[in-house]
């Protein structure tokens, strides 16, 4: 059973898709400043942290002991030094490598876990859609921060169990986005179309449903990064996360506070790229929201 | 309406069952278990960790652990601090006090704040105020709540030294005044994400309002600008920041945690953080377990506050 020939047939009548980046949705969310201004922004900081590290003189293990605690801008090292001399701006790049990796890994997993646990629920409904939004609603009474440091107390502190952590309680909102959008999908013709080809639910629910639920989804994932890095932020500022010497955006913050009246940059340079990175995926989440809702277009 | 409140409290009773199921599986699941915080001391033999385990009742299937947990949870026994041997309900109550001051009377200073910013933003729409507004609340949201505190603590008590860095008093002087002062920073930090929150509703639901027949009638019959929006438009469009407050709970107690602990107020965020450092489990749990119940009664009280404010609700049966 393929619906090949059906598509295939109806091709010639569509008329020619507009490019890329002419097509309505990049239009719309070309125009929204703010969006454009964080994507910008997040595909500079995404470079820099690759890039970076091999451009500087200085890795970010390195301790320069004569230069402890050098301000930003006065000399050799352009963001200053720590409290052991070392590099803030190899540090701040190298901590962005973990932190946006671990923003954009736990997304994936959240998203993964969330789709299939919103779509089955939706899909099924019933007692067992019943049962998956209840434990859903569960799982969000607990307050996120209380639950990630419960659950962080538990487990080794690694880079790949604090990913997991983060994924496995943020999935939920993602759970009941696509929960409502495929429970309204399913009643619609093309969906009852699928069934009475006797297609299978399976296929049904990830060709038919799923890629007609996509738009939410991308603003639901571009949200869950920043949701992510804050995370990750966190718990590795109170201590329970990524542990030194690997460095993250949350632990470069984590002993900051002691030095907060003679170094007040080893807290303030961190804290803003988190602020930059957190606060550009807001902007993108809310720029694609505008974009991919077409009724949204013309105002 | 009867009906609706019995419903809504059998549906939160539902859920108060699940989230100790998820509770009570974090904590006796998770690789060592309650017992790990004895074998981590590294002094104790097997023999030595079985009889705690005994003694604890830990040996047992899990399924009769939980429901003899659930019972004692139910009748008040929520077990004694592995730290103190403080009962655990007593040691939470000692500091439930400092977290409801802070999230208070942040809520009300982000309440006033956050309204009349979405107010003016939906008066004066798409005008550089209100696009200046929705920027500063999608910032406010973004920044996390730690650094916030950190800024504030280095402005406002290292730089100009107009607040104290932290402690909810200064030793020795338990004055009102000195209270206050001490109050001033953690409530204005736990306060930035409710005031985005706030604005953003609050904007959204007076436009709503504002568009309604009733408004236009106001306005043709010539009441007045100011009275249509004071007195017309604001009281409708609270109505809908009653559930915004009640489902604000979880958020408000995240940030109450991590306020707490950067100007080391002794609430229960920062007594759940110290307890977790000393794998000091029975109380873990006991906040883990404290902190959903308030959220599901934060939750169940909107419901039902605004069930009683707008009579359509609990007729149309939700």
């Amino acid at each position: 059973m393929s619906g090949v020939p059906f598509t295939s047939t109806a091709e010639p009548t569509l008329p020619p898709a507009p490019g890329f980046w002419n097509s309505p949705g990049l239009r719309r969310f070309r125009r929204h400043r703010l969006a454009v201004f964080g994507a910008a922004t997040i595909v500079f900081l995404t470079l820099a942290c690759i890039v970076g590290p091999w451009l500087l003189p200085y890795t970010d293990t390195f301790i320069d002991i004569r230069n402890r605690f050098a301000p930003p801008f006065s000399g050799p090292h352009v963001l200053g030094t720590d409290p052991l001399g070392r590099d803030i701006l190899a540090r701040l790049l190298m901590a962005g490598r973990i932190s946006l990796a671990v923003g954009f890994s736990a997304m994936a997993i959240a998203m993964a876990i969330g789709i299939v646990v919103g779509m089955v629920a939706g899909f099924y409904e019933g007692a067992l859609g019943a049962a998956l939004m209840r434990f859903v609603d569960a799982m969000l009474c607990f307050p996120s921060i209380f639950l990630l440091l419960a659950i962080s107390a538990l487990i080794s502190p690694s880079v790949p169990s604090i990913i997991l952590l983060i994924a496995m309680t943020s999935w939920m909102e993602v759970a009941r986005v696509v929960e409502a959008q495929i429970r309204s999908l399913k009643t619609r013709e093309f969906a009852q179309a699928a069934v009475s080809f006797g297609a299978s639910n399976r296929r049904i629910m990830i060709r038919e449903l799923l890629p007609n639920a996509i738009a939410p989804i991308v603003v639901a994932a571009t949200l869950n990064v920043a949701h992510a890095i804050l995370a990750e932020s966190y718990i590795s500022f109170l201590g329970f996360g990524i542990q030194p010497p690997t460095p993250s955006w949350g632990n470069m913050l984590d002993s900051a506070q002691s030095y907060l009246t003679s170094a007040p940059w080893l807290a303030i340079i961190p804290g803003a790229a988190i602020t930059l990175a957190v606060t550009s995926f807001n902007f993108i989440g809310d720029g694609l929201r505008d974009a991919l809702d077409p009724r949204m277009d013309g105002q | 309406m009867i009906a609706f409140l019995l419903r809504r409290l059998g549906q939160s009773l539902l859920l108060l069952l699940i989230v100790s199921v998820i509770g009570f599986a974090i904590l006796h699941l998770a690789p060592g278990g309650p017992l790990s915080q004895f074998a981590a001391g590294g002094d104790m033999t097997q023999a030595d960790l079985d009889r705690i385990a005994e003694q604890l009742g830990l040996n047992r299937p899990l399924p009769v652990q939980y429901v003899e947990w659930l019972w004692r949870m139910l009748t008040g026994d929520w077990g004694l601090s592995y730290r103190d041997q403080q009962p655990v309900l007593h040691i939470i109550a000692s500091h439930l006090g400092a977290t409801l001051e802070l999230m208070l009377t942040s809520t009300l200073l982000a309440m006033v704040i956050g309204a009349w910013v979405g107010i003016l933003g939906a008066i004066r729409r798409y005008s550089l105020f209100d696009s200046l507004a929705t920027i500063g609340a999608m910032i406010a949201l973004s920044i996390p709540t730690f650094w916030f505190g950190l800024v504030i603590i280095y402005v406002f008590s290292v730089g100009l030294g107009w607040l104290p860095a932290g402690n909810r008093y200064t030793m020795g002087d338990g004055s009102f005044l000195n209270q206050v002062h001490h109050l001033i920073g953690p409530c204005i930090v736990l306060a930035l994400v409710s005031t985005a929150v706030w604005s953003r509703y609050m904007r959204s639901s007076m436009l709503e309002v504002v568009n309604q027949d009733y408004i236009r009638t106001a306005r043709a019959k010539g009441v007045p600008e100011r009275q249509i929006l004071l007195r017309h438009a604001l009281r409708n469009a609270l109505l809908p920041m009653i559930t915004i407050t009640g489902l604000h709970v979880p958020t408000l107690l995240s940030g109450a945690l991590v306020t707490e602990t950067v100007f080391t107020w002794p609430g229960m965020g920062r007594l759940f953080l110290d307890s977790i450092s000393y794998r000091d489990y029975p109380v873990v749990m006991g906040i883990l377990m404290f902190t959903a119940v308030l959220v599901l009664l934060g939750s169940l009280l909107a419901d039902l506050l605004y069930g009683v404010a707008d009579p359509r609700i609990s007729r149309s049966g939700r």
